[in-house]
């Protein structure tokens, strides 16, 4: 790989909080890098670990999921819920040989749009450094007996 | 080959092991119906055959091919091939065609490793660390063996799949209904259902048929099967034993809640979910009783191995289908 | 040509006829995104998904734009709306209107944001270009799975339920009230009236301020639409907007309120003395039997049955022996109501910050040392002290007042914010002190905040009267004396930024302007009503700006102090405006409920029960005979918990589906960033 690798990041904002927190980066005109798409849903509570495996397994380098801080969730007590999905999944992406650094949970208010700009950039920055996951594309991969050493020697009659 | 007008019924193992043809076989006297409404012209547990008989008969000749096992290597993909073009009805029958099943668990390794621990581990006496390779000279001509594919398939990853009956393997009664239902529709007495359903099974999951009693659900810990004594009448999952009941598709009866074990997910997930692994980790996940980071870690750490817990039998049919050493070649 | 307007209730059948409006919101978006090719691309590229037609224009918001739309779906037959621009927080609604003035069903229409998170915050012009084309792909794969939807409507009770009877809720009961509308205002004290029946003077006017709270008191106490339920706490909420079910718990005062009069002969004869803590914050004494103010509304008496002697020993009975009227019940017990209401409002004011928590201003360790609330108690002229401003020995008047700002506010180690009453309350107390004393006053500030009608120029007249004002954080009060000059002074220790050195300052009387706080059970009451508490503590209202008094709860609204820190006028207009929502609701008769909600699909429910514990506006109930799982549509706010939870998948939500989420994925990766030039 080259190291003009540009990470693809899906992220998923949560409609009151976390979604406004982008509104207002792009209101103050902060800049981040593009590599980041966005997805709204209602709460980070929709989360559904699906979305996150799909989005691996379509091409995405890294997931970020973002909702509203703890205590103030719009739904009162649906982040918790998300953040309790976002530490399963991780362990079970582990599994995967996933790092769990491709995967980011982070908690924004409406007010703070500057802070998602940062955070979305740190975020770029981490997965740029771990690689492309590129998942499935690698069709390089040879079969298994192909490349199998093999002695001729000594071969029992 | 005879020459009857009964409709001809194929049945074909892949990577498996044996227990799907068991099963069919446990559907005891049923499988004399088999013989009286179908013309077998295809089992290898069964009977002799070759390969070329197969090659010979007419496209879409076979009303109906059981096709139990997972795409593991060359043969295995040339035979799902075969059997689809030979077949007017072809179903993913069992774990193992549906969604990979055990041998999928091999996608967790580079399948390069999987040959080099089969050959050399302390259970194989080969100290010249000797492996098969796809062709090979000997006086006689040369030989050649399947080459084993990088990743473990399902059948519908293969070819194009009409019916899929899951279970590992499936229940024995499920599979004489689906024998009954195919001898009726031979008569024009029924009709199948839509092309891609799954057939045998149930339309809910697990819970639906279990009997233990169900309360709000929150989880303070997970606990092994061995490492308490449940509670026989009590659901498993809220006794901290993480049962994959509640995201199984129905259809086995819960045989294992009944009999004290969690049930492991051999039926797969209902209709309509893209991965079943997620729908546990999202439910199991939903229902824990802590809020803090450290709380959550301290329960999901009495979760060993997550992913053989939510990916025992679906790997090879779920959205990542593999892990990253199955298809990322080792950088130099 | 008219097409026909193929409105399909199957989702992504191949039948979707899609427009793509890609706006340039001026040189918003195309000064940075390409547009017009965006546009071209959307048209051929997205062609075989469905996309019939895809324009680009100046302002898609504009009549003109929205026309564009309207136009498309007659002639074209759109069934399917992209408009690539700003933010859906803003147009969304103006172009989903646009869709149903053309006979499309609004949900339908889907927005993507090109310019907030795309134009606005990045500056490569080809990286912004091709991440629009994603977002647009996304947005295109995921209106395709859209289907129409229609709200729901709610019948709407025309009670109402106002919970606190400060001025704010005073305020909001006699608007309700008064339009002919009964309301039910529940207060947990035994009178109505808040912190502004404690206060003597109000800012800037100098009003007295029981003088002008009284009135409204009696008018609620006697108003015919009013249901005034003091020595009341709301324990329950049920239901949704227009139709809640609360159930109030109405202690037992252990007076029988028809019987009695409020002659106060009770309250004479009760031999026990109390401290009172709530009303004369400590400063002075009631009975056990008390009204807690001669103004009480209702004027009826309560027992403190934890100070009364007769449920101590079971004598006395002094109260009982002299009613003339038998009021007295001793063994009366709490009642239980449920009331239907349609509308709820949050009036539950604030409570002081306990400057104990401060230990370097002595308060509650050194006796001169008062809280704002006592000194409002101390000048009172019916306070403990007759209106006599004295040290804590109950006789020497002060020579020298120390008045800290901030205390507890604007300060890191406690509460970051500022109570904005504070520093009018203290020039308040300035002046108050000094005309009836003659004492020096010095206050101590950070800022001085006097923003409001009138307020700076009662600054200038406190600044006149010769109050020294130090620009300085206190760092100490002490009685530890450092000269014989400070011997039996408290001395105030500071820096006075504004001349450079620290000062030593002995006074008699330190007064501590204590912030606002939150009341210490609001995060249990934010749950009681299905509402949200910030991370201070205030009760979080729908938009910060365009909307203070709404909550995210359909139907609850906040109004006052409870809302955050400020002065009468502004509680009072709080007050009138959640009732003026409310009124509003109630002239409506009904309302139309988002159709963004989920359902569970009863053939697939296998009673598993996970989803039932997740749903904090207890929509899921689950039903023991079928073993299934239901959600009550009209509860549930939509948040899609439960869709996500379901292991069966046997629950959906309409509005963000699987269906549209997973589209929208594959949509927004059908072309990976780096696949695209980017420039370095």
């Amino acid at each position: 790989m080259t190291n003009s690798f540009e990470p693809t990041i899906i992220g998923f904002t949560c409609n009151w909080c976390s979604y406004r927190a982008a509104d207002l980066a792009g209101t103050a005109r902060i800049k981040y890098p593009p590599n980041v798409r966005l997805i709204r849903l209602m709460c980070s509570g929709r989360l559904d670990p699906t979305f996150v495996f799909k989005a691996l397994a379509n091409g995405a380098d890294g997931v970020m999921i973002t909702g509203c801080h703890p205590g103030e969730c719009h739904y009162i007590e649906q982040n918790y819920k998300a953040l309790r999905r976002f530490q399963l999944m991780r362990r079970t992406l582990q599994g995967f040989g996933i790092e769990p650094a491709r995967i980011r949970l982070v908690w924004a208010s409406a007010a703070e749009g500057a802070r998602f700009a940062s955070e979305v950039s740190s975020f770029i920055e981490e997965v740029r450094a771990l690689g492309p996951l590129h998942w499935g594309k690698n069709d390089n991969v040879s079969s298994a007996l192909t490349e199998a050493p093999i002695k001729k020697e000594e071969v029992p009659a | 080959m005879t020459t009857t007008a009964k409709p001809k019924f194929a049945m074909y193992w892949a990577a498996s092991c044996g227990g799907c043809e068991i099963a069919v076989l446990n559907t005891n006297e049923k499988i004399l119906d088999v013989d009286a409404n179908f013309d077998v012209v295809f089992w290898p547990v069964a009977m002799d055959a070759k390969y070329k008989d197969v090659e010979a008969m007419e496209d879409g000749s076979i009303l109906l091919t059981l096709f139990n096992g997972g795409i593991r290597n060359d043969e295995n993909e040339h035979m799902a091939k075969l059997m689809r073009r030979k077949s007017k009805i072809l179903v993913a029958f069992g774990s193992c065609a549906t969604e990979g099943c055990i041998p999928g668990l091999a996608n967790l390794s580079d399948s390069r490793e999987m040959v080099h621990t089969a050959f050399t581990t302390i259970t194989t006496d080969n100290p010249h660390e000797i492996y098969p390779m796809t062709s090979y000279d000997v006086p006689e001509g040369e030989i050649h063996i399947p080459n084993i594919l990088p990743m473990l398939k399902t059948l519908a990853q293969v070819v194009d799949v009409d019916y899929y009956m899951p279970g590992c393997p499936p229940e024995s009664a499920q599979i004489a209904a689906v024998i009954d239902l195919v001898i009726q529709v031979v008569q024009g007495k029924a009709e199948l259902p839509p092309k891609g359903s799954v057939i045998g099974a149930g339309n809910s999951t697990v819970c639906d048929e279990c009997k233990r009693t169900r309360n709000v659900k929150t989880i303070k810990a997970f606990n092994r099967i061995w490492g308490i004594a449940p509670e026989p009448s009590l659901c498993l999952l809220e006794q901290g034993i993480p049962c994959n009941g509640p995201a199984t598709r129905s259809g086995c009866k819960a045989r294992c809640p009944k009999a004290g074990a969690q049930c492991i997910g051999c039926y797969g997930p209902a209709d309509g979910v893209e991965d079943y692994g997620a729908r546990l980790i999202s439910a199991f996940a939903s229902v824990l009783d802590a809020k803090e980071p450290e709380e959550i870690d301290r329960i999901l750490d009495g979760l060993v191995d997550p992913t053989g817990q939510f990916y025992r039998f679906n790997l090879a049919g779920s959205l990542l289908k593999a892990a990253v050493p199955a298809w990322k070649k080792e950088k130099a | 040509m008219t097409a026909n307007l193929i409105e399909n209730t199957s989702p992504a059948d191949g039948r979707e006829r899609i427009g793509v409006y890609v706006c340039h919101c001026g040189t918003n978006i195309a000064g940075v995104v390409d547009v017009v090719q965006v546009a071209d691309w959307a048209a051929k590229q997205l062609k075989h998904r469905g996309v019939v037609i895809a324009r680009e224009y100046k302002f898609m918001c504009s009549s003109l734009g929205q026309e564009l739309i309207e136009k498309d779906i007659k002639e074209l037959g759109l069934n399917r709306v992209i408009v690539a621009a700003c933010s859906p927080h803003l147009h969304e609604k103006t172009f989903r209107t646009a869709c149903a003035n053309a006979g499309l069903n609004p949900f339908l229409c889907e927005m993507v944001s090109i310019r907030e998170q795309v134009s606005w915050v990045h500056t490569d012009k080809a990286a912004a270009t091709a991440k629009a084309k994603a977002m647009i792909s996304g947005g295109v794969e995921r209106v395709r799975h859209q289907v129409p939807l229609e709200p729901m409507t709610v019948p709407i009770d025309p009670t109402t339920l106002v919970v606190g009877g400060g001025i704010a809720g005073i305020q909001s009961a006699l608007e309700i009230a008064d339009a002919g509308f009964h309301v039910y205002l529940v207060e947990r004290e035994p009178s109505i009236g808040g912190h502004m029946a404690q206060f003597d003077k109000t800012f800037p006017t100098l009003d007295c301020s029981a003088c002008i709270l009284t009135p409204k008191m009696f008018s609620v106490g006697s108003h015919p639409n009013i249901t005034l339920l003091t020595w009341s706490e709301v324990e329950k909420v049920e239901g949704y907007v227009g139709n809640f079910t609360v159930t109030i718990r109405k202690k037992a005062r252990k007076i029988d309120e028809e019987l009695c009069t409020g002659c106060g002969i009770c309250q004479e004869k009760c031999p026990k003395k109390v401290i009172d803590n709530v009303y004369e914050a400590g400063l002075g004494y009631r009975k056990a039997v008390y009204t807690p103010f001669p103004q009480a509304i209702p004027n009826r008496p309560v027992v403190d049955v934890d100070n009364c002697t007769y449920y101590e020993k079971g004598t006395c009975k002094a109260c009982e022996i002299f009613c003339p009227t038998k009021a007295i019940v001793f063994d009366q017990q709490d009642k239980i109501l449920n009331v239907k209401v349609g509308n709820i409002i949050l009036a539950t004011g604030y409570e002081l910050f306990d400057a104990r928590r401060m230990p370097n201003y002595g308060y509650g360790r050194l006796p001169n040392v008062f809280t704002s609330l006592e000194i409002e108690r101390l000048t009172n002229a019916a306070g403990p002290t007759n209106g006599n401003i004295v040290l804590r020995d109950g006789k020497t008047t002060p020579k020298a007042v120390g008045i800290i700002h901030c205390v507890g506010s604007r300060d890191k180690n406690f509460n970051n914010y500022c109570s904005v009453i504070c520093c009018m309350q203290s020039l308040k107390f300035a002046h108050i002190i000094h005309e009836r004393t003659g004492a020096t006053i010095y206050n101590f500030y950070i800022d001085i905040r006097a923003a409001f009608k009138d307020y700076d120029e009662f600054y200038q007249r406190v600044l006149e009267e010769g109050t020294l004002f130090v620009r300085g954080k206190v760092a100490e009060v002490s009685d530890v004396p450092r000269t014989e000059s400070e011997k039996g002074k408290l001395i105030i220790q500071v820096e006075d930024t504004l001349v450079g050195k620290q000062r030593r300052i002995p006074v008699d009387m330190v007064v501590l302007s204590a912030g606002l706080e939150p009341r210490k059970d609001t995060r249990e009451v934010a749950k009681t009503f299905g509402i949200s508490c910030s991370v201070n503590g205030w009760f979080i209202e729908k938009h910060p700006k365009l909307d203070p008094i709404a909550t995210m709860t359909e139907g609850i609204f906040i109004a006052g102090c409870a809302q955050g820190p400020k002065d009468i006028p502004a509680s009072v207009a709080q007050g009138a405006a959640a009732a003026a929502r409310v009124l509003s609701r109630i002239e409506q008769k009904q309302m139309a409920l988002e159709p963004v909600r989920a359902s569970v699909i009863e053939e697939k429910c296998s009673g598993c029960r996970i989803c039932n514990g997740l749903c904090p506006f207890n929509a899921i109930t689950f039903h023991e005979d079928r073993m299934v799982t239901e959600i009550n549509p009209a509860l549930c706010q939509g948040c899609g918990t439960c869709v996500a939870a379901c292991p069966a998948g046997a629950i959906t939500g309409t509005g963000f589906s699987n269906d549209q989420i997973m589209a929208q994925i594959e949509g927004l990766l059908m072309l990976n960033v780096d696949q695209e030039p980017v420039a370095a």
